[in-house]
């Protein structure tokens, strides 16, 4: 081994260690900043160091270093762009990204050819194949998050055909081991069957179970970079790779708990495929103005707070910040309660939240927080539906039955700002907005909160 | 040469790395450990450099020049969202 390959050797070694170190510590907050800055470090060392591999011309470095201005400068500057809302569609676009990248690696190694070994060949088609579902998949989850596709495509036998086009994938691949005159066209037919693939299963599954999706491609990309890895004997991929595609897996499962849905009805099964209504539900919506709501609010001791999707579409996080300090003036105390999968991800809404400067320890989640609205006064609820719908803990024939909730119907008056009388997003009733203890306070979140801030400071 | 059963075992002690690092993590960093894991996966990046450096015709360039493309944009979206959300995490403890 020469200088220049020892070298390379050790800033893998030393990338591979930064990025567990960075990832052990982003798992906590206290840490978190500190962790994807020690990662950060590990992929500069990595990438400077390859620039040194053995045998590279000028002209491929060029090359090279143009791919990675063009990708990283584009990447940079809509990275700093989007906002914070969007952040959901925007990981699912970067993470595509690597998994297209790992099916291109399979692409070079496949077209080109040459006496790989039949492991290796194996764990590239793998890798490609992978790679490349998360690729097209992800850009459709992309495309569903920023709203350019919004109807759900599912036709009957759909679960069928998909099969047909991973294995089809699959056994197209396997002719790749073997070498085959045809090679050529095989390995084009292969991509084009991976990719496909990855469109039409991502294709039928609805907004709500996207996130689960998306770190579900997040962990088949890593998947797929520690098989390149091998492919290409890169130490740092195989454990990078496989570090994720552990972690991933892990987070998805996590994910798929929170909303009370296995990964098997994620991906085989639409959200609110059969069209339930719900039943008959007693009483009214009734409505009330927003300076009464204010009033009561003032003048109570105890206030929760249940932010939800509503509150994310019109970025009302500031003024809802606003309205908590105004209470808090008011030696109300105000707590945030925050159901597992509000906003569009599992933890976006403390995301959105920490970026209008909401302390932490205002914020609570579902298990510390259910037992304090029997003794709350008022809960405003903010375009949030489905997970304070008490009919989860009540109605078996429910969709949503089992789904942990808040018990906001529990406090003493509940305040519901929703934008209109439609339904949530499992496109069921909620009997929350029907009890006697219930307000609906009509409007779009941003201004809603506004109209309870000059009430507030009226009182 | 990484082979045969050192290929496994870097496998599995990798694997089980990362359901460990992840296994105790709480809901608040769900969507930035994401995106933050999201970000370790363009590692991709030194293979795909390697590949374009590697490749010798012009379907296998041109293939390689994107793989790079992809890769950067990986690597370097994924760090600059990440960072964002965390330095969030970041501003709201310090005006406690």
């Amino acid at each position: 081994m020469g200088f220049a390959e020892f070298m390379i050797k050790v800033s893998y070694f030393a990338a591979a260690l930064l990025f567990i170190i960075g990832l052990k510590r982003m798992s906590s907050p206290r840490t978190a900043r500190g962790g994807i800055v020690w990662a950060g470090w590990g992929m500069v060392i990595a990438t400077v160091a390859t620039f040194f591999w053995p045998g590279l011309s000028w002209g491929n470095i060029t090359l090279i270093a143009l791919g990675i201005a063009v990708g990283g400068g584009l990447a940079w500057w809509t990275g700093k762009k989007v906002a914070m809302t969007d952040m959901p569609q925007m990981i699912a676009l970067y993470n595509g990204m690597g998994g297209g990248a790992a099916g291109a690696i399979a692409a070079v190694e496949l077209y080109q050819g040459g006496n790989h070994g039949l492991t290796v060949t194996f764990l590239a088609v793998l890798g490609g194949l992978i790679g490349s579902v998360s690729f097209s998949g992800s850009l459709i989850a992309f495309a569903k998050l920023q709203g350019w596709m919004t109807k759900p495509i599912r036709f009957k036998g759909g679960n069928q055909v998909n099969a047909a086009l991973l294995l089809g994938a699959f056994i197209v691949g396997m002719f790749l081991l073997g070498n085959y005159p045809a090679h050529t066209t095989l390995v084009t037919i292969f991509f084009v069957l991976a990719l496909t693939a990855g469109v039409m299963l991502t294709n039928p599954i609805g907004g709500a179970d996207m996130p689960v999706v998306i770190s579900l491609y997040n962990a088949l990309t890593g998947l797929a970079v520690a098989f390149e890895g091998f492919v290409l004997q890169n130490e740092a991929m195989i454990i990078a790779g496989t570090v994720v595609g552990s972690a991933g897996t892990l987070l998805t499962q996590l994910m798929a708990k929170a909303m009370n849905r296995s990964l098997a009805s994620v991906l085989f099964s639409g959200f609110g495929d059969a069209a339930v209504d719900g039943g008959e539900v007693e009483g009214s919506m009734k409505e009330i103005e927003a300076s009464d709501a204010g009033i009561q609010m003032a003048f109570a001791s105890r206030v929760i707070i249940v932010p939800g999707y509503g509150l994310a579409v019109a970025q009302a996080q500031h003024k809802v910040w606003e309205l908590t300090r105004l209470l808090q003036e008011k030696g109300v105390q105000v707590s945030f309660a925050i159901h597992p999968v509000a906003g569009r991800m599992p933890g976006h809404m403390n995301v959105l939240l920490a970026e209008a400067g909401v302390p932490y320890d205002l914020i609570y989640d579902l298990d510390e927080i259910n037992a304090d609205f029997e003794k709350t006064d008022v809960v405003l609820v903010i375009g949030a539906n489905d997970v304070v719908n008490p009919v989860a803990r009540t109605d078996p024939s429910s969709p949503i039955y089992g789904m942990p909730i808040l018990n906001a119907d529990k406090a003493k008056n509940v305040i519901v700002i929703k934008r209109g009388k439609g339904k949530g997003f499992s496109g069921i009733e909620n009997r929350l907005f029907y009890l006697d203890n219930t307000r609906m306070l009509y409007g779009d979140g941003q201004a809603a909160v506004s109209e309870l801030i000059h009430a507030v400071k009226a009182s | 040469m990484i082979d045969g059963f050192i290929a496994l075992y870097i496998f599995m002690l990798a694997a089980f790395t990362g359901y460990e690092i992840i296994a105790r993590v709480p809901v608040i960093l769900h969507t930035p450990l994401m995106s933050g894991s999201n970000f370790v996966h363009g590692i991709v990046l030194v293979g795909a450099m390697v590949a374009l450096g590697k490749a010798d015709s012009t379907l296998g360039m041109l293939i390689g020049f994107f793989g790079v493309v992809l890769a950067a944009g990986n690597a370097v979206g994924g760090y600059v969202v990440t960072e964002r959300m965390l330095e969030m995490f970041k501003a709201s403890r310090e005006r406690k």
